[in-house]
């Protein structure tokens, strides 16, 4: 198993929000939820191309800003029917960076 | 048959004092269960332990669909709302099959029929009605119990014994005591089973307490058509036969043979309990607003039981109603909530035939007006009453395609179409007004989101049936909202009557059960201060709700000014970066341009600007501006800081523009200085939040260049130097001319009134309601009594919560220099190429 790439400080990611990152050629979105977990999905919507970075949050869900689909932070599945986004794994190594798995899972 | 059972399930630990007070219930019907849910759903569980006493051995079940049951198209399995492993589940102590049988009121214990004696804290009575027996002779058996053959039709035991008997191989044929809607129902359930069916009511005509006597005729046409002999204006004065039945007797006519009888003539509420205590009772037990027994600190009573204000309801929608409010009251969740009445609507398939009735069945006064269509040989019947241009009454029969759109006329009070025959009929109106059915699989609903009939209509067949749930899985009115109607009509259509009640479209935000005066009452009361905070206090199980976040937001922000604790992620991404997302994910800018006025150096700014971004669209605005498309997020700052003017809110849920006409100064006609006006008003109230976006104009003629009459407040300049105000106009998705609010001499009136209503707006509207339907819904007359007379005394509070929005205002464009997040500007455009705005 890869060991991941290293997106840098979690800092970056303010509680509640999501940020995009480039990482392989692909875009990451990397969401921080309130309770200070991550959640890494692909970053474009499945439905018209959205930024899914910019969407609105909770511990479950993201709203992509365009026209308000809904995904599953822990699987990518959407909730109103839209094709679903892929789930990456992510976490924080012990400094607080934030590393990113790409094998889908 | 199961005998009485008793459940006691989550006994504390002994030795661990239970420090929650008593709930006792009795009755364990629809009222009763309903209210518990109600109260759980309130965090009942921390503050009661529950006891429930039901008469009926079983758990709690749907008695409306006890019609279905008789005609076989439901097992009797499948009507039951809560199964006794909900009470189980619950901590609920059910008695069940045991009967209560008095209440000391003094010492407050309960005494059951298997000789439990329960103590309460708060007790609460919904022990429904009963089938009235109207008196005639040869009912009951020498022994006194009612003679074999015999029915009433109320509970689930009377619906199997009915069946049983139906189905006997020698029984054909029996006679329904009644021609209202239960014995409507009855009968052709029995016929199901192969019975033949005379109805014999007294009344002139069927179902004589929701419709008149034409509408009733037609009734009979159908019913007699379905194969039901119809005998009305008789009574049965006589059962016959000795030990079993043979037939009855009618007071004026032959004798009926038949081999049973079923009595629906009427209900009556049980209140024996009720009268051997001690409470008062009138027609039914007497309670008020707050749903509390008459002269009692901790009886309650809901359901059919109940007599309010008069009325005893013998439906199930208000004692909904009653349930929410007693629920508030008992857990303490709102102590301000009261129940005032329910307006009754009825919409039922009676006997196979659609029927809905509403209000009076004809008219009343020499004023009323009465529109009336009759088509016989079609069965179809139509009738309503109309009352200083508001509806007071409908009567539908065998098409109620109107239905929906006639019951929202009638509870609302909504002002009606001059051509009253639109309100029975399409004419060639617009395309939410089409029947229903008759939309093809294809049509479009949403425009918006692009959703199909079709698509809903899958969603519902899938087991969707709320009205909100359809639209939250296809987006269906999500977008402009203009489709809402017809998204509830078509959700209705496909779930062909079953659609539930759904509570949560009194909600302010979907994640937080309270209406918005409860929500802003909880708010203030435990000093709430940041959308996170209300999630923890409000929320069911204190969970973030991404569709309720930016609601709150918005409400909170208007609510607490500079008290208010912003949090970013509560934000949508337009108020994040104070910019307006478009398709490609790029923003577009809008300085502000006040009252649509502008100069040399602002445009060459501009100009500028335009130039060294490489802006690939300039584009004026309908709110007289100009707006710059197709900015990056990540060069939002630079652009601002280049500019150097103040947003000119083109993104958010607040006031944008005032738009003006040239006005006096220069136009040939014109009376009032409207520009100077309307750039007062744009100073005084820019960027303050609102439930939706708010545009305004001022012009400075009845000519009205700056169409003052279909803004949210349009202002009109007006001969004798007056001005006049309009609110609630619309042209956009809805086109509404505004409600004339008031006519003033003096433009520092404008300005007041202007903030006092758009604060009572602010205060009082849904989340997303804009004014075309905050001001039609409230009624004119009502805003004009409180924003123009004070009648209610709000207006110094409302002039003073808006001026701490406008001192509290800080133009956002500043943060710029100084983003509020990390990444607050940084891109999150996808590396693939999207459909770019198109450059021209
Ligand atoms: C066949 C049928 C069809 C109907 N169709 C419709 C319809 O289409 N639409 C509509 O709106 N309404 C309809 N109704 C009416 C609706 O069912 C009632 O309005 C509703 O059930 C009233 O609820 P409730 O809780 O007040 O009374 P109930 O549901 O009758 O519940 C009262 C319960 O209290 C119990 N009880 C009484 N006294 C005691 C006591 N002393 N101790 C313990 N328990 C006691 C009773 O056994 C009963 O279970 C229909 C009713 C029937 C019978
Ligand atoms: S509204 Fe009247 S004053 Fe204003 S520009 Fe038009 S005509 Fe002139
Ligand atoms: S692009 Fe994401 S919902 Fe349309």
């Amino acid at each position: 198993m890869n060991a991941g790439y290293n997106l840098g400080p979690v800092d970056q990611v303010p509680f509640g929000e999501g940020r995009a990152f480039g990482v392989d050629g692909v875009q990451v979105a990397v969401f921080r939820l309130r309770d200070g977990s991550l959640r890494a999905l692909s970053a474009v919507c499945p439905h018209k191309g959205g930024p899914i970075a910019d969407g609105t949050i909770d511990q479950d869900l993201v709203l992509c800003p365009l026209h308000q689909n809904a995904f599953r932070l822990d699987t990518g599945c959407s909730t109103t029917g839209a094709e679903p986004l892929t789930s990456y794994d992510v976490q924080t190594d012990n400094h607080q960076n934030i590393i990113l798995r790409m094998s889908a899972w | 048959m199961p005998g009485p059972v008793s459940l006691t399930k989550g006994r504390r630990p002994p030795g661990k004092p239970d420090t929650r007070r008593r709930l006792v219930v009795i009755g364990n019907g629809m009222a009763g269960a309903r209210a518990v849910e109600e109260i759980l759903a309130r965090g009942g569980a921390e503050q009661f332990t529950i006891t429930m006493f039901g008469d009926e051995p079983y758990g709690n079940y749907n008695r409306i669909m006890l019609s279905h049951v008789l005609s076989g198209e439901e097992s009797d399995a499948d009507i039951f709302l809560n199964s006794l492993h909900w009470y189980q589940d619950n901590n609920i102590t059910l008695h069940a099959g045991v009967r209560v049988e008095r209440i000391d009121r003094f010492t407050k214990y309960v005494f059951a029929n298997n000789g439990h004696v329960v103590p309460y804290d708060v007790l609460i009575i919904a022990t429904g009605s009963q089938s009235f027996m109207p008196p005639m002779d040869g009912l009951y058996t020498p022994s006194g119990s009612i003679k074999p053959g015999v029915f009433t039709f109320r509970t689930i035991d009377d619906t199997r014994n009915m069946v049983e008997h139906a189905q006997y191989e020698d029984h054909y044929r029996a006679v329904v005591i009644g021609g209202g809607l239960l014995g409507l129902e009855a009968a052709r359930g029995l016929q199901s089973h192969g019975i033949e069916v005379d109805v014999v009511h007294s009344g002139a005509h069927l179902m004589n307490a929701q419709m008149g006597p034409d509408g009733g005729a037609i009734l009979r046409r159908s019913v007699e058509a379905l194969g039901i002999r119809v005998h009305t204006g008789s009574r049965t004065t006589a059962v016959l036969g000795a030990d079993r039945v043979t037939g009855v007797r009618l007071r004026d006519r032959p004798d009926i043979a038949c081999d049973m009888v079923v009595v629906a003539a009427g209900i009556r509420p049980n209140v024996d309990l009720a009268v051997l205590s001690g409470l008062h009772v009138e027609r039914a037990t007497v309670v008020d607003d707050q749903l509390r027994v008459v002269d009692e600190d901790s009886i309650y009573a809901v359901g059919e039981c109940v007599q309010h204000r008069g009325e005893v309801y013998g439906l199930v929608a208000p004692l909904w109603e009653q349930a929410a409010v007693l629920a508030d009251h008992v857990t303490g969740a709102d102590t301000t909530a009261a129940y005032l009445g329910s307006r009754t609507a009825t919409k039922l398939k009676v006997a196979g035939v659609e029927v809905a009735s509403m209000g009076l069945t004809g008219p009343e006064r020499e004023t009323d007006e009465h529109i009336v269509f009759s088509e016989p040989s079609r069965g179809v019947f139509k009738s309503i009453v109309i009352r200083d241009n508001k509806m007071v009454g409908a009567t539908l029969l065998g098409d109620s395609r109107k239905v929906a759109y006639l019951t929202q006329a009638f509870d609302k009070g909504l002002p009606l179409p001059e051509e009253r025959i639109s309100l029975m009929f399409d004419l060639g109106g617009p395309a939410e007004e089409q029947g229903v059915a008759e939309l093809s699989d294809d049509a479009q609903v949403c425009n918006c989101n692009g959703v199909s009939k079709k698509s809903l209509v899958d969603v519902v067949r899938g087991g969707c049936n709320t009205v909100a749930g359809a639209m939250d899985a296809t987006r269906a009115g999500k977008g402009c909202g203009s489709c809402k109607l017809l998204v509830k009509q078509v959700v209705e259509w496909a779930a062909d009557g079953s659609v539930e009640e759904d509570p949560a479209a009194s909600y302010y935000v979907p994640g937080i059960p309270l209406d918005k005066a409860s929500l802003m009452a909880a708010i203030r009361k435990q000093g709430l201060r940041s959308v996170s905070a209300v999630f923890a206090a409000l929320a069911p199980g204190s969970a973030e709700d991404a569709k309720s976040k930016m609601g709150l937001a918005s409400l909170m922000k208007m609510m607490l000014a500079d008290q208010y604790i912003d949090e970013r992620d509560a934000r949508f991404i337009n108020d994040r970066v104070h910019a307006n997302i478009q398709r490609d994910g790029t923003f577009s800018v809008v300085p502000q341009m006040k009252g649509g006025v502008t100069s040399v150096q602002q445009l060459r700014r501009i100009a500028d600007v335009a130039e060294k971004h490489n802006i690939p669209l300039i584009k004026l605005t309908g709110g007289q501006r100009i707006d710059l498309l197709g900015v990056p997020k990540e060069d939002l700052p630079q652009v601002w800081a280049d500019l150097d003017m103040p947003s000119g809110y083109a993104y958010g849920k607040s006031f944008r523009t005032v738009k003006t006409c040239v006005g006096k100064d220069f136009c040939r006609y014109g009376t009032g200085d409207s520009t100077k006006l309307g750039i007062e008003i744009e100073s005084q109230f820019q960027g303050i939040e609102a439930p939706a976006k708010l545009k305004l104009a001022v012009s400075g003629c009845p000519r009205n260049c700056a169409e003052s009459l279909v803004k949210d407040v349009g202002v009109v300049a007006v001969e004798g130097g007056r001005w006049e105000i309009y609110v609630g106009g619309a042209a956009g998705a809805h086109i509404r001319k505004g409600d004339l609010l008031a006519s003033v001499d003096d433009p520092e009136k404008v300005k007041v009134l202007t903030g006092r209503f758009m604060q009572y707006y602010r205060e009082n509207a849904n989340w997303l309601e804009r004014t075309y339907s905050f001001v039609p819904r409230v009624g004119i007359d009502h805003i004009r009594a409180v924003v123009v007379d004070d009648a209610q005394g709000l207006a110094a509070g409302l002039d003073a919560a808006m001026q701490a929005s406008v001192d509290s205002y800080v133009d956002p464009w500043t943060e710029r220099d100084d983003p509020l997040t990390p990444g607050q500007f940084r891109t999150s455009l996808p590396l693939t190429v999207l459909p770019q705005v198109p450059v021209r």
